[in-house]
């Protein structure tokens, strides 16, 4: 008896579930984004805080990587009893992990500025939250990106974990895949994952050329 | 009963912890695997199959690293490695595993974690072993040294807590990951947050999940401590720095 075919790739498949794998894969985009806009907002005044406060850094850091260092899987389990089963616990959860790569990062990129550079400021008469804004922040600027880059990426791969309380975007797909034992399905959606990586990388290095055009003449320099 | 009391109460209850036919249940072919309903068992069953997964990278990431940082080429290839490993969900690859001819259970687990823990290594090898000073390699040769003793007895002590640093980072993130296997009928603690969501005894999620995390704490102190104790005292600065 003949085995049915099974294969990797399947156009077929793609166009029988167009619908299904479109709705997952925006499921997945937004929930990407709507983490890293939610973390980036928390990261952001930790991070000032952290800097400003030396004291406080230490257990913002030690938070951060705690939170960290827990399990995805065990994460969304925690969660799950107190949130329930779906968005808003997955959210929270990635949430979670992006927050140490972006304290991190910007706290690196505000130690980064010259000295010189803020006491000139200073100098000229700016106030601590002028200096902050348009002296510390654009100077800060590449490695926050590069910080926005690290979260994305992970975020996009996290997501999927999220299967584990039924809201793991694409994951959602290979784990219905595995079920059915439906490797077009599995192969589907781990290919647009890493897609979908690659352009939310993309994307935000361009943004950074955009936001740092200072960056760009050096290089051609 | 509230959530938490639930999770106490499966967490004090010591049949949970030994299992009720004890920690070992035979197999159908002679030999034995861990009990499944047993803490203990679970406990033990997940720290081998992260032991084995980091042997396993280490075993491969460590000897390439310390080669290509040795004679310093590849750097970009690692990058690129590192990179590309970060993007693809593990999920991805256990679920494709599973519909391969690798199968199932807990040695494509362990595969899984062990590919997500070749990253780690060779980069920090690749760093530690290309970062040391070229004066540094340049007065052991001049001193007589040959290449390969230039390799092994002065660039690899130097690289010794970048390495140590990189260690740390994989064997973390692989007690982290192994929790997965649950989802393809793997062993390891994530058995219990699978079972609890499954049969809704959310008690029983939490307390996996804490056990879990506590499994990965743990990790992270005891690998800190053995990281602090491979790197000499003047370059500890340095290699927190580099972690």
């Amino acid at each position: 008896m003949d085995a049915p075919e099974n294969p990797w790739f399947s156009l077929d498949y793609l166009q029988r579930n167009t619908e299904e794998v479109v709705d997952q894969l925006a499921i997945h985009a937004t929930l990407t984004l709507q983490a890293l806009a939610i973390a980036f907002l928390i990261a952001f005044p930790l991070a000032v805080i952290a800097r400003r406060i030396p004291r406080l850094s230490g257990p913002i850091m030690g938070i951060s990587g705690i939170l960290y260092t827990i399990p995805s899987f065990a994460l969304f389990g925690l969660l799950a009893p107190f949130t329930g089963i779906g968005r808003t616990t997955v959210l929270i959860g990635l949430v979670a992990y992006a927050l140490l790569v972006l304290v991190r990062n910007i706290v690196v990129g505000l130690e980064g500025v010259d000295r010189d550079v803020t006491d000139a400021a200073r100098g000229l008469g700016y106030t601590p939250t002028r200096l902050l804004f348009q002296v510390e922040l654009p100077l800060a600027l590449p490695s926050i990106i590069a910080g926005l880059r690290i979260a994305a990426v992970t975020t996009v791969a996290l997501v999927t974990v999220g299967v584990v309380v039924g809201y793991g975007g694409l994951g959602q797909l290979m784990f219905r895949g595995l079920q059915s034992d439906y490797r077009a399905q599995i192969m589907t959606a781990t290919l647009l994952c890493l897609a979908l990586a690659l352009v939310l990388d993309l994307l935000l290095a361009l943004a950074g050329r955009l936001a740092m055009p200072w960056q760009r003449r050096r290089v051609a320099a | 009963m509230s959530t938490v009391g639930e999770a106490w109460a499966y967490l004090t209850t010591w049949e949970n912890w030994t299992g009720a036919n004890g920690i070992t249940t035979p197999t159908f072919d002679g030999g034995w695997r861990f009990a499944q309903d047993s803490i203990i068992a679970l406990t033990l069953e997940h720290i081998w199959m992260s032991f084995a997964a980091v042997a396993i990278a280490v075993a491969f990431a460590l000897p390439v690293g310390v080669l290509l940082g040795h004679i310093r080429k590849g750097g970009g290839a690692t990058v690129v490695i590192s990179n590309v490993s970060r993007a693809m969900p593990t999920l991805a690859l256990l679920t494709l595993f599973a519909a391969s001819a690798i199968g199932f259970g807990n040695r494509a687990v362990i595969l899984a974690a062990a590919i997500f823990a070749f990253p780690p290594i060779l980069t920090n090898a690749f760093t530690g072993m290309s970062g040391v000073d070229p004066d540094i390699r340049e007065a052991a040769l001049g001193q007589g040294l040959t290449r390969f003793q230039v390799a092994t007895r002065v660039e690899l002590p130097l690289a010794v807590p970048l390495i140590a640093a990189g260690l740390r980072t994989a064997t973390v993130q692989t007690v982290a990951t192994v929790p997965l296997a649950a989802l393809v009928a793997g062993g390891g603690l994530g058995v219990i947050i699978n079972r609890g969501l499954a049969t809704q005894r959310y008690g029983e999620v939490l307390a996996g999940a804490v056990l879990v995390a506590a499994l990965a704490l743990a990790t992270d102190a005891v690998m800190a401590r053995l990281q602090r104790a491979a790197t000499p005292a003047p370059l500890r600065e340095a290699a927190t720095a580099a972690a």
